[in-house]
Order: C-alpha cells, then structure tokens, then sequence
C-alpha cells in the first residue's frame, strides 16, 4: 500500500500525479514536502540530500519543483568551472537571463549577495524560490566561502530562499574546521531488489504485456543483482537485452507464459554480457551488432582491455625494463645483477628485514635518473651513445604514462621517475628482446 | 536508453606521436568535408584545467573569444556597460544555443545550395565532434568532469568524442572511472602499425628509379636505425630523407648532373674547366679511367670534351643501371620473402642495402636462399616466379622485357609439365625402393640398404620438374649477378649517392653530452687556437677558466672542497701566467682569480656538472661519475 502523500498547500490532484513520477520514493518524499512547508512558509535555509548513485535525489527534488510549480533553480556543480559561472546560472534561472549583466566578471560570494538582494527586493516573491545545488560535493573544491556562504543564503539576503544540496556524499565529509550552520540532512537509501523491480518494470515495451516485461526484469535482476545495484546501469542493461529475450517470441517457437523456457533461452546470453557490456569492454553498438550476427557467425569479439600490447622503439623497451628494474630492485643490489664479478650474496644474510617482504607488494620505488641510465647502460648489449633522443624517449615514457616523474624540487639537476607498469607487460616487452627479466629481479631471486 | 550514451572512438595510433599530428589534420578535414563543419580538436597541454578545455571547446568551434573570468579582470571596468553581451559564457549551454542558432542557418542555408562544400548525407543535426588528440597526457580529473557535463547536454547537442590513443586502449579503463566510462559508447579503430608506414615511404621514395637522388647503404642505415630504436617517427624520418638531400645539392657540386636526364646530359655539355677537374677527381671516374687502354686515358686526362662526352654517357648508363636495378631487387625479394627465417630480410629495405653495400652473391645469406629456393616445391616456385613476372612487367627497359618473357616461358614450361607428370609418377613408384624396406628385420642390413637408398638418390636422376627448377633459378641467379651490382662499381655514381653517414647522424641524432664534454676537455677541437693545443688528455694552461675548473673536477670524488679546488685553480693559472714558481706570491689566491673561479664554477653548474649541497656547506656535490 503506497504512502499518499497529503499536504495542505498543494492540491490533491496536483499531489495525485507527484505521487505516481516517484515510485519507490513517497516516504523521502512526504518527508521533504514537510520539510518545505507550504509555498509562502519560509522554510529552513538549507537543505543536505545525500544518496548512492542513482538513488532519485535529482528526480524527486524535480519532480516535486516541477510538480508543485514552485520557483527553482538547477545547477551541477560540475558544470561550474568557476564560481562566477555558478553564481550567473543562479541568477540567470530564478530572475532571468537579463539580471545577469549585474553580475561583475569575477564575482564572489559578496557580489552574489548584493546583486541577489537586489533582485529579490525588485521583484519580492511569497513563494519560496529554491536553489538546487546537484554534485554538491564538488562545492568543496571552491573557494573557502562558497559552502558556508550557500548554507546561510536566508540569512545573508533576507529573502525567502532555501537551498537544496544534492551529494554522494555524508554530511560529516563536508563540515568546514572553522565551523558553520548545520542543514537539515535528508537520506535516500537505496533502492532495494523489490524497488529495482517495480521501477524497471515501468519502461515496459509497448507490444509486449507488461507482464512479459516484468518476468524479464525478475530473470536479468537475477543475474545482475549481485554485482550491480545501480539503476541506470540495469536500465541500460534491460533495454540492451531486451530484444533478444523476445526473439523466441517472434519466431513463435515460445508462448509469452512460458517462463522456463525464455529463460533457458537469455540466461547465457545475460552472463555474457555481465563480462563484457557491463564492464564496457564492447561497446552497446557493438554488442547490438553482434547481436544480430551471432547465429550466422560465433565470432568473439575482443574486448578494450585485449589490446594491451604496446609498441615501443628498441631502446624505449630497454629504458622501460631498466626503469622496471630500478623501481623493484633495491639500490645496494644493482652490483650483485649488474657487475661481472659482484662475488656471492645470498639471500637470506643479504636481506634487511624490512626488505623480506615481496617489493611487488609494495609497489614501484622511485628512483634517480643517473640510476635508470646506469642500469640500461648495463641492459642494452651493445654500446649506446648518450645522445639526445635517448633522453627525450625517457620524457616520451612519461608522456605516454609508462613512467611517472615523482618530486617537483630540483626537475633539472636531479629528477626522480618511478615505473608504472606491471609486471605482465614487462615480461611482454622483455619477451620480445629475448630478455630474461625475472633473473634480474631480486623478488624472484 | 543509448541515446544517451556519447558516442566515442578509441583511436589506437601507435606511440610515434609526432606523426599524429598529421593523422588528426587528416582526419578532421575529412570530418568537416563529408559529416560535420563542427570539428574541434584539443591537446592535453593546452587543457590543464577543466575551464581551459571547455574555453578551448567553445572558441573553436564558436570562433569567438571566450574570456575565463580570471583572465580578463583588467579589462573588467567595462563590465557594467550593457553592450558586452556579445561574451559567451564559458559553459555548454552557451554552446547549446550557439549549435541551435547555427543549425537553423544551416539548414536554412542548404536548401539554396544544397550543401555545395559538404557531402549529400549530412544530417539535418550534424554532429560536434571534439578530438582528444592524446589522451594519455590529458589529467584524468579534467576529463572526468568535462565528460560528465557533455553528458548532461547529449540530448541537445550531438556529441561525440575521439581518442588519441598511443599506447593500448585499456588507458581509457585506467584514466575513467565506471560511473564516466558508462557514459560512454567506446568504438576501437586501430591504424597501421608504423613500421607499415615507413615501408611504404620507402618503397615510394628510396625503392624506385623515379628520383634520380639515392642514398647509400650507410645513410639509409643510420635513418632506419634512427627510426627503429629511438622514435618510430615517419615524420623524422621524411625530415632526415630532405636533410640528406640539402646536404647533398650543397655538398657535392658535382650535384647539378643529379636530375632528370634531358637537363643532365645539357649540364654536362656546358661544364667548365672546372667542373671537368672536379668529374676527375672522383674516385669512382679515377677507377673507371684506370680501365681503360693507354690512348684512352691520356685524352681523359687531357681532353676536356672528350670528358664531357663520356660524362654523358656514364649518367646515361647510370640512368640504364638504376632502371634495371629496382625491378630485380623486387623480384628477388618476392622470391626470398616467404623462405622459411628470411635469410635475405623480411623486408625489401634490408635486401637493399645489403645489396648497396656488397655484391649480394658472395654472401652466405644468398647461398641459403638459393638452397632453400631449389627445394622448393612446384606450385609454390610457379606462384613466386608469377610474382616475379607481375613485377618485371611495369619495367621499361629492355634487357627487362627480355628477363621477363624468359621468366614466362618457364612459367608456361612448368605448366606443361602437367601433363607429363603423371608418366613420371609410375616411373618413380618402380623404382622406389620404400617397399622392401619393410621385409628387414636385420639391423646391419637395414643399415645397408639405407645406404645404397641414398646413394642411389644422390646419383638418381633428376626429373624434368627438377631440371627446370634449376635453370629457371640460374636464371634468376644471372640476373641477380648482372643486375644488383653494388652502386660504388658505377662511375659516376658520387653525383646521385648521398654517402656522408657521419654528418647526417650527427645531425639527427645529436649527442648533447658528449659535445659540451668535448667542449670542456679539448677546447681545441671548438676554438681552433694554436696555444690550445695539447696532447691528449692533458689540457692547456691557458684553457678558458672553465676548461681549467674542468679538469680538476675530474680529479674529486663525489663532494668537492671548493677552497682546495680554488687553490689548485689558482697554481694552474700563475703558471700560464708565465710566474717563477719560486716567488711567494706564486699560485696565491688574489681577488680577480677568486672572481673568475666563481665565475669559471657558477658556469660548470650551469651547464649541469655541479650544484650545492647542503650536505657539507662548503662543498659541492659533483653530478657525473667516472671521468679522471
């Protein structure tokens, strides 16, 4: 029995057809229609909604703005690359594009306010306008102000206004050290499998019962429930399988109610695509393709991560196994794999004891420049001269990120480089050198 | 569902980056003339932030300014005037409303002129397509958030992306989390791999006889190797292909006979004195006159138009030389391609130049080959000689047009043997002695047998399919000897071969170091003056102060005092001074010399030998190892 929403502001009609756009969501959403009071109320300054990923923050906060008719304004935080931008998309939405010449080029948050009390005393409004920041978290990264400034707008421009912030995020995440007011804070938990049904279940094909529809739904959340949750995702998901699961349907092999079979029929099909499309190895054009092709011709297709192989210049391989080697060996062990006659070390009276554990484990070191060249000097057979490219292949390295340069003092005399390629690839690239890398490699001593 | 999704392309293009440039002018070119006017691209270092992107974005496909708010505070006093509406804000929605403005136009536009510049299938809503020329370089953060934003605006705007992809598509999955690369509809196109590039340059440029430049085996050599283990560039190579032949029209004068034949043969007729001194000059004429009987030398030693006239007909047979030469290295190179481990190369480049360098048929690597080849079998040798055949066809010389219908006479001869083969099969199965291999059970008698079998088939006779086999390969072999003669045989050839290796591959390959240790050790070798002079390894005393500094920096270990450095400074330059080094202010520090070492020092940290350290502070940390 869904929850009815009852308001006394708003009109049973109009609250009827707000109900039945959020599905799974009347409990958050009767809860922040009483936040919001009715429209000439004021109501409390700010707003903090906070959810997963596609949990109807933005869809419930719309729905009720756009239901209920109430001055708003949307902006992504994203979007904004400046707080200029933010503040002009405010204004620009709740009074017009032509309010936005008040602004200056670079405003800040006092700007904002003297311009925004100005509007509001020209054209004052009893209904509470509403300012929807989405991808709140991203307020944050702004300037210092920005966050406490927006959580007491009321205040600072006597208007009616509330804001709305839309997160991923926990509150406690965004409290500043030095303090400020505290929102209301508002949960959307997520959607659970009985709600992802009934929600996926509304976009039924229209020339199949949504019955048919809703059983397909049941079998794909089957398959995909445990590792994703997100309803985007599946919604994607459901619109790309679709199709297939009907094609037994259309050939009129199958009847719409049995169930079993249509299952027996999408179900590998589902498993495959949960490695593939899922993973956004193939493309969905792609997987449609293919699709359509596959009773003629089972060819598989590759996916994006197939394609690891890199093409390197002979000596960048070298500078690359030289720079493998100089981030997983330890300095004092260059002489034992580099020098002919290092004498004998073992192992185990060799060893410090931090050193017992795998550097694989711990990842790549930093290291100097001057150690990287000795080492490929060591690596590379035959004599190479120290010349120009060779040094430029080792800014090339990093360019194409199979290196990273590590520190920002002394880039010139000095510079520190750390490997970021793992082993697999190495051992690719040595393989075609006939290199054996795993000998010079301490781990594998 | 998928509409939302922005479409993308993942274009693999190899890791020679400089030749992207080129791919992506290309390509956005070809964008503009048959999809979509709205093609942008963008590099990663022009796009450190996100606002940078978007207002490279939208100034290059609105071709207006779009000012960053920062930028322009200066100017900002005129910001209350009303009539700066004109500045577009640096957000997509500005651009979304550019795009509905220009397509109205568009469209309006087009039913005139029914889209005269663009092709017939333009959509109605053409698409914006944003090219990120190197992905791998772009901070993943910035991308992130722009295509976050791009997909807010996809049901608006027509977006799409294309990636420069340098190393493996799996970067995309390394750069972009989930949550953004499901935003995405990725597409993976991959290109040539770069050495199919290069191949075709060569084969283009340096395998034909269109040009009358060529280049010798070791200049080819240092540009291949050039390209194989630095850059994989193709650009750099054509680069290093023009600076061989700047270098040689400004090198060698003899260079004016280097062009087309006509304008040759008239250069030759007009040379000076001069000019004729030069033609004999050179070691390949020296060799040819040597050839000649006695009345044949004296009047090319002494007559200067006989030389001119002979001029003329050694450029012509040169000519003739290059005409022939080409269409048989392809010819031997299709037949020893496909020979188990490439004996002669898997490439054509490398049979030419080991064809340039030495004569082909004295090397081990032939004589495998021509092993390898007379065994093969008959339907592969028909199918390789047919190759040859296309190959040969396109020449125009004579001696071309012969080897070719030689080539097809055997062909049409194997073709024959067709019919005849069938006799000869009963012929062999009689002699075969496989069967009454079976009946012995002895172990010296199988020995025996065994024996006799391969006497009896090292004596046995040939059949006619191996007899024909043989002198179709003979033929291939005289060719190969007629024909792919080393160009230094050829007199003349100084005048169309570039051969100073030397100076190209100090050219393109610089060695920094190695000049500024030079520099500093031989101050001779740059300066030119007569009181530099020394022997090796020791170094003048009147050396600039930093060669001075130099040396005796070599001579320190890894931290160095600098008033014991100062001190010896001091006695190496009173002695250039020409002081008794008796006296007592003999190699004293006096304020000028502590001036110059300062200087003499600052300038060795400079150029990277030296810096401070703050482990000893009144040392400095040496940068090199080894030297002394």
């Amino acid at each position: 029995m869904p929850l009815q929403l009852q308001h006394e502001g708003y009109s049973e009609e109009k609250l009827g057809l707000l109900a039945e756009k959020i599905t799974c969501r009347e409990t958050q959403a009767s809860t922040l229609l009483a936040l919001l009071g009715e429209p000439d109320h004021y109501t409390y300054p700010s707003i903090f909604i906070y959810g997963h990923h596609a949990s109807g923050k933005s869809h419930v906060t719309e729905c009720i703005m756009k239901e209920l008719e109430l001055p708003h304004v949307t902006v992504s935080c994203v979007e904004c690359v400046s707080a200029g931008l933010l503040f002009e998309q405010v204004v620009m939405g709740l009074y017009g594009s032509e309010a936005t010449a008040l602004l200056p080029r670079s405003s800040s948050i006092l700007d904002f306010v003297r311009v925004y009390k100005q509007l509001s005393s020209q054209e004052p409004s009893y209904q509470t306008r509403y300012i929807i920041l989405d991808r709140a978290q991203l307020l944050r990264d702004m300037e210092a102000n920005l966050l406490p400034g927006f959580l007491r707008l009321q205040e600072l421009v006597d208007d009616n206004v509330t804001v709305i912030f839309l997160s991923e995020i926990v509150w406690d995440k965004f409290r500043p050290s030095t303090g400020c007011f505290e929102p209301v804070v508002l949960h959307f938990p997520d959607y659970n499998k009985g709600e992802l049904h009934q929600i996926l279940t509304l976009d039924s094909h229209p020339s199949y019962s949504p019955e048919l529809y809703s059983s397909f739904i049941n079998i794909m959340l089957g398959v995909f429930y445990s590792v994703c949750r997100d309803l985007r995702e599946l919604r994607h998901l459901a619109a790309l399988n679709f199709s297939k699961f009907c094609e037994p349907l259309e050939r009129g092999e199958v009847k719409e109610t049995d169930t079993h079979k249509l299952w027996k029929n999408i179900e590998p099909h589902l498993k495959k695509a949960m490695q593939t499309v899922y993973l956004r190895e193939v493309s969905s054009v792609q997987w449609e393709e293919q699709q359509q092709k596959e009773e003629k011709e089972a060819g598989a297709l590759k996916g994006l991560s197939a394609y690891a192989h890199v093409e390197l210049p002979y000596y960048s391989k070298f500078l690359l196994i030289a720079a493998y080697l100089a981030s997983y060996n330890p300095a004092r062990t260059d002489r034992r794999f580099f020098l002919k006659h290092h004498g004998k070390l073992k192992k185990t009276n060799f060893m410090k004891k931090h050193e017992k554990t795998s550097n694989h484990l711990l990842g790549p070191k930093p290291f100097p420049l001057d150690r990287l060249l000795a080492i490929f000097y060591s690596v590379v057979d035959n004599r190479v001269a120290p010349t120009a490219s060779v040094f430029s292949q080792i800014s090339s390295l990093v360019t194409l990120q199979l290196l990273t340069q590590v520190g920002h003092d002394d880039q010139l005399d000095a510079p520190k480089y750390k490997c970021a390629v793992s082993l697999d690839f190495i051992q690719a690239i040595a393989r075609t050198l006939s290199f054996d890398i795993v000998r010079y490699l301490y781990d594998f001593l | 569902m998928r509409a939302s999704e922005i479409p993308t392309a993942a274009l693999v293009l190899g890791v020679n980056v400089p030749d992207h440039d080129v791919t992506f002018q290309g390509l956005s070119e070809l964008l503009q003339q048959s999809v979509t006017p709205f093609v942008v691209s963008v590099q990663a270092k022009e796009c450190t932030a996100l606002k940078h992107l978007m207002q490279k974005v939208l100034e290059r496909i609105m071709g207006v300014d779009v000012p960053l708010n920062e930028e322009d505070e200066g100017q900002s006093g005129s910001c209350s005037v009303p009539g700066n509406r004109k500045r577009a804000r640096c957000s997509l929605s500005s651009l979304c409303e550019w795009y509905q403005m220009a397509v109205k136009k568009f469209a309006a536009r087009s039913p005139g002129k029914k889209c005269s510049s663009l092709g017939k299938d333009v959509l109605p809503y053409p698409p914006v397509v944003i090219i990120f020329k190197d992905l791998e370089a772009f901070s993943p953060r910035v991308l992130q958030d722009f295509i976050l934003i791009c997909s807010r605006y996809i049901q608006q705007l027509p977006l799409m992306f294309i990636f420069g992809i340098a190393t493996s598509p799996s970067t995309i999955q390394h750069m972009l989390p989930h949550s953004v690369s499901s935003l995405l509809c990725i597409e993976l196109f991959q290109s040539l791999s770069c050495t199919q590039h290069l191949a075709t340059v060569i084969d283009q440029l340096v395998l034909t006889p269109k040009f009358p430049f060529k280049l010798t085996g070791k200049v080819l050599q240092v540009l291949v190797s050039i390209f194989l283990y630095h850059d994989f560039s193709v650009r750099n190579f054509i680069k290093g292909l023009q600076l061989a032949l700047v270098e040689h029209f400004h090198s060698q004068p003899l260079s004016v006979l280097c062009c087309c034949k006509k304008e040759a043969v008239d250069h030759a007729q007009q040379f000076i004195h001069q000019d004729v001194e030069r033609v004999r000059q050179l070691p390949s004429f020296m060799r040819y006159v040597e050839n000649q009987d006695a009345e044949e030398q004296v009047k090319l030693l002494t007559n200067d138009d006989h030389v001119k006239e002979v001029c003329q007909k050694l450029i012509k047979n040169l000519r003739k030389y290059h005409k022939n030469y080409h269409p048989v290295l392809r010819c031997l190179h299709s037949l020893t391609s496909s020979l188990p481990k490439y004996p002669l190369g898997k490439q054509v480049r490398e049979l030419h130049i080991s064809c340039l360098e030495k004569n082909i048929w004295e090397t081990e690597e032939y004589n495998t080959a021509m092993q390898l080849l007379r065994m093969l079998a008959k339907d592969e040798l028909v199918a390789a000689l047919q190759n040859c055949a296309d190959l040969l066809r396109p020449a125009k010389s004579e001696k071309m047009k012969e080897a070719l219908q030689q080539l097809e006479d055997y062909i049409t001869k194997f073709d024959k043997l067709d019919q005849l083969s069938s006799e000869d099969l009963m012929e062999e199965e009689v002699t075969s002695p496989g069967k009454d291999l079976q009946k012995k059970t002895d172990l010296f008698q199988l020995q025996k047998t065994l024996l006799e079998m391969r006497e009896s088939r090292r004596s046995k006779k040939m059949t006619p399919f191996e007899v024909l086999r043989n002198q179709v390969l003979d033929i291939v072999d005289q060719l190969v000897r007629t024909y792919l003669i080393p160009p230094e045989t050829q007199p003349m050839n100084e005048v169309c071969y570039y051969s100073s290796s030397g100076v190209l591959r100090r050219h393109l390959n610089a060695t920094p170091r190695t000049s500024i240790q030079t520099a500093l050790s031989h101050p001779y070798y740059y300066l030119q003056h007569e009181g530099l002079q020394t022997d090796t390894g020791s170094i003048s005393n009147t050396a600039p102060d930093i060669c001075v500094v130099y040396k005796l920096h070599l001579e320190c270990g890894r931290l160095i005092n600098l008033f014991d450095w100062l001190e010896a400074y001091c006695t190496v330059v009173s002695a250039a001074e020409g002081k008794d080094p008796d006296s007592p202010d003999y190699g004293k520090v006096d304020e000028l010399k502590h001036a110059r070492f300062i200087q003499a020092v600052s300038e060795l940290e400079f150029v990277g030998f030296v810096k401070s350290t703050k482990q000893k502070t009144d040392h400095v940390a040496r940068l090199t190892w080894g030297g002394c």
